[in-house]
Parts: structure tokens; C-alpha cells; sequence
């Protein structure tokens, strides 16, 4: 159970967004993904928007998003902004390699129904999980009682020179994408392949959808979708070049007590060169 | 002279009343049956539909009907009217909403059947000749369409149906022209 709630989170959006999965989507955006020369910068948006990619919506705040290096240091966020429809911030690439920009946490999410019959839940909306808000607030007995572990991650990659793969190995918990292409060597007609793993085990039936960016410029979402395999393998062939929305839920009942549900939420920003 | 100009006053006084009596022979009426086709999607919003009435240099003559949502608060649904883009470009943009008689909530998925009189609001009296009727439809987290039925509206009022349909947004839609 340590493990499961090593961290909590206090992303207000995020636990919106298990609460109700529903139209809005959060993104980390990079503006650039394959980088060059000594010393390269790259500035990225953070925000939850309707469309994808148009700031519509709100800003994602910047408190729980990570910067991992290509050595696997932690690199401080420069010039972070939060403005109303969207987060901004700037990275100074120093090694050479690809870096993992995200933010995930693990927790618990309990339902149940009171005994005057009215649905409750803990977390609330906005609110932080802890142990401790668990052992306080949830009962051990009630009516309709579910108990759900609920993992959210939201990242991108971005390479200074060549690509490596140290940032690339998951973490472990909750729903996460093991690339098998790299993600910053995409190109417009090749076929990315990337495995979805829940708490380290192949995620196999996870639910893809990507989507390019854009969405004002056109008259349809015109999502790709697909269907994990029992490996948790998905395979995308990228129509054209730019940049893609992914998105992937996984539920299943093999949780931890005291949870009978887990589910997982995954979303990656992915640049597509052309050829 | 004088006296042709007398009478030829008199002779357009005569038609002018004429011509006001036999007006109404113009009145006929639309209507429009439109199709909001049943999607099979994660996450479904009923979209908002902007139906109007434009020449063919797409001056707007008329809004008919704009659906959109009403029910969010501090009227929150008026930030998405802009996604029926080209309604938005024509006519929206310089409406204070709500529309009175035009605006309204949106539609579940169906055939929902709208009838308009000329002489009434929104129709009006709509001078004889060639228009174009424009159904715009836009769906949160979807899709986006737009439907033009070019149509003639004449002294004679013989019925004249028009048929076309959308490509995702909108179904089958019909005009009648009576």
C-alpha cells in the first residue's frame, strides 16, 4: 500500500479529471522535441483545454510537473507562468539526451453511499489524498462502498542530439507507456510501436486515442483508435507530421486491498516529423 | 402630358394597392426537417445547429433557428457559438444572445421538424428569389458541418422540395418550400 500512495497529489485537475473523466483535455506541449546544438532551450505549454492544443479551457498548474534528465537528475523548471488558459516554462537542456517532462500520482478514490442514501466520495473535488485523509474520512463499512486506485500521468519527451533511453523506463505504478519506438524519432507513414504497462505488468486491452493538433483547422476530431494486445502493445501509423494528443484508460479488478478496482489514465504529447 | 402623368399616377396608385392586396401571395412558408444523426462516442454533446437564410453572395437575410446550450450558468455555453464558424462569421458575431424567437437549447439526436411563415418572425417577408438556406452543426469534443440547399422562393409558391444531407454532424435534411 506505501508504494501505491507514495504520491499524493494535490493537482486540483487531475482530480477533476478522475472524478469525470469528461471533455477536457491536459497536455504538456513542447515546442520543439528533437533539438540541436551546444546549448538548446525549449519552452513548453501545460494546460486543459477542450480542443486539443487551443488554450480554451484552463492552465494546468505547474506544482507537480517533473523534469527528469537524460542522467536521470531532476532539472528545475525556468521562467514558469501560469496565465489563466494555460502554464508556461522553459527548460535549459544541458546534457545531451532525452528528457521525460510529467506529472503522475497514485491514490485512492472511495465511493459509497451514506446512510441517509446520499453518494459520497473521499477525495472531494480538489482535494489531495493522503493515508492518513483515508483512514479518516472513508468508513470501513457502508453502503455500496468501492474502492478504486486510481493512477493519472500526463508527460511528454524532448531530445537534445541523439536520443537515449534511460528516462524511457517506467516507474512501476500506475498506467504508463514503455516505449518500443522511441517517441522522439516519429515520422509521418512509419508505424510507432509503445507497450502500456499497469504498475509494471503488461496493460494488455488498454483503450488508445490519438489525436493531431489542430482541431479549429478542420471539421472532425478524426481520432486514431486502438486497442492494447495481451502484451499491452499498441501500434500507430501517423498519418502526417505534427503534433499528437495520446490518451489511454485501463481499468481492471486486480487491485490492492483495500481497493476492487484499478484503473489508470495516460497522456502523452508526441511530435511527428515528416518524412 | 400632364394628363398621362395624371393618369399614370393614378395608374400606379392602382398597382401599388394592387400589389398590396395580392402581397400575400408571396407568403408561403419553409420548412425544414433536420436529422441530428445518433453517434456512437465516448463522450456525446448534442451539437449546436445555426440554421439561416443567405443570398448567394452570402449576405445573411434571416437567422431561422440557433441551438445552442442555455442551461450552463453565467451563460457559458456562449463561448462555443463561435465553433459553427461560418455562422459565426455571417451573422452570430454581431447578435447579443439570446436571439429572441431564434435561439434555444439544443436537440437530442432525431428528426426535429421546423416550420416558418413568411410574414412572421424570424422569416419575415422574404422578396422573391434565388437563396440559400445554411445548416451549421459543431459538437463539443466532435465533429463540425455545414449544409447549403441553394432554393428559389417565387410569386408562384408551387411546392418544391430540396434534399441534401451532411457528412457527420448532420444527417438528412430536407427543405420544402410551399
Amino acid at each position: 500500500m506505501r508504494t501505491l500512495m507514495k504520491r499524493s497529489f494535490a493537482a486540483l485537475f487531475i482530480l477533476s479529471l478522475a472524478a469525470n473523466s469528461y471533455a477536457h483535455r491536459a497536455w504538456i506541449l513542447p515546442g520543439a522535441t528533437v533539438l540541436s546544438g551546444d546549448d538548446p532551450w525549449v519552452t513548453l505549454d501545460a494546460a486543459i483545454s477542450n480542443d486539443i492544443f487551443h488554450t480554451d479551457y484552463h492552465a494546468m498548474r505547474l506544482d507537480d510537473v517533473n523534469v527528469t534528465s537524460p542522467k536521470g537528475v531532476s532539472v528545475a523548471l525556468q521562467n514558469a507562468h501560469t496565465g489563466k488558459y494555460r502554464s508556461s516554462f522553459d527548460l535549459n537542456l544541458t546534457e545531451p539526451g532525452t528528457y521525460r517532462i510529467y506529472t503522475a500520482s497514485n491514490g485512492l478514490l472511495a465511493q459509497w453511499l451514506s446512510d441517509d442514501g446520499q453518494r459520497r466520495r473521499w477525495p472531494g473535488r480538489g482535494e489531495a489524498y493522503t493515508d492518513e485523509g483515508f483512514q479518516n474520512n472513508v468508513p470501513s463499512e457502508a453502503s455500496d462502498l468501492r474502492v478504486t486506485q486510481v493512477s493519472r500521468r500526463i508527460e511528454t519527451f524532448v531530445t537534445a542530439g541523439a536520443p537515449t533511453e534511460q528516462v524511457l523506463a517506467p516507474s512501476g505504478s500506475g498506467l504508463e507507456l514503455v516505449p518500443v519506438t522511441h517517441p522522439n524519432d516519429l515520422f509521418a507513414d512509419e508505424t510507432a510501436e509503445f507497450q502500456f504497462v499497469i504498475d509494471g505488468e503488461p496493460a494488455a486491452g488498454t483503450q488508445v486515442v490519438a489525436i493531431a493538433a489542430g482541431m479549429r483547422y478542420r471539421n472532425s476530431q478524426d481520432a486514431i483508435e486502438t486497442t492494447a494486445d495481451e502484451q499491452g502493445k499498441v501500434s500507430i501509423t501517423w498519418p502526417h507530421a505534427g503534433m499528437y494528443w495520446l490518451s489511454a484508460t485501463y481499468t481492471d479488478e486486480r487491485a490492492a486491498e483495500p481497493a476492487t478496482q484499478r484503473s489508470g489514465a495516460y497522456t502523452g504529447v508526441f511530435e511527428v516529423l515528416p518524412l | 402630358m400632364r394628363s398621362t402623368l395624371i393618369r399614370s399616377t393614378a395608374q400606379r396608385m392602382f398597382f401599388a394597392a394592387l400589389f398590396a392586396l395580392t402581397a400575400p401571395v408571396y407568403a408561403g412558408s419553409l420548412s425544414v426537417s433536420i436529422e441530428v444523426p445518433r453517434l456512437q462516442v465516448s463522450e456525446y454533446h448534442r451539437p449546436y445547429v445555426a440554421l439561416w437564410i443567405a443570398r448567394e453572395n452570402h449576405q445573411v437575410v434571416t437567422d431561422l433557428s440557433v441551438w445552442y446550450d442555455t442551461a450552463l450558468r453565467n451563460n457559458e455555453g456562449e463561448k462555443w457559438l463561435k465553433d459553427m464558424r461560418q455562422w459565426w462569421r455571417r451573422s452570430g458575431r454581431n447578435h447579443t444572445m439570446p436571439i429572441d424567437g431564434v435561439s434555444g437549447a439544443t436537440r437530442a439526436p432525431g428528426v426535429h421538424q421546423l416550420v416558418f411563415k413568411a410574414g412572421e418572425a424570424p422569416l419575415g417577408n422574404l422578396e422573391p428569389g434565388s437563396y440559400v438556406l445554411n445548416i451549421e452543426a459543431a459538437r463539443e469534443v466532435g465533429g463540425r458541418d455545414l449544409v447549403q440547399i441553394p432554393f428559389e422562393w417565387s410569386a408562384e409558391n408551387s411546392e418544391r422540395v430540396y434534399k441534401a444531407s451532411g457528412d457527420n454532424e448532420l444527417g438528412n435534411i430536407t427543405l420544402r418550400v410551399f
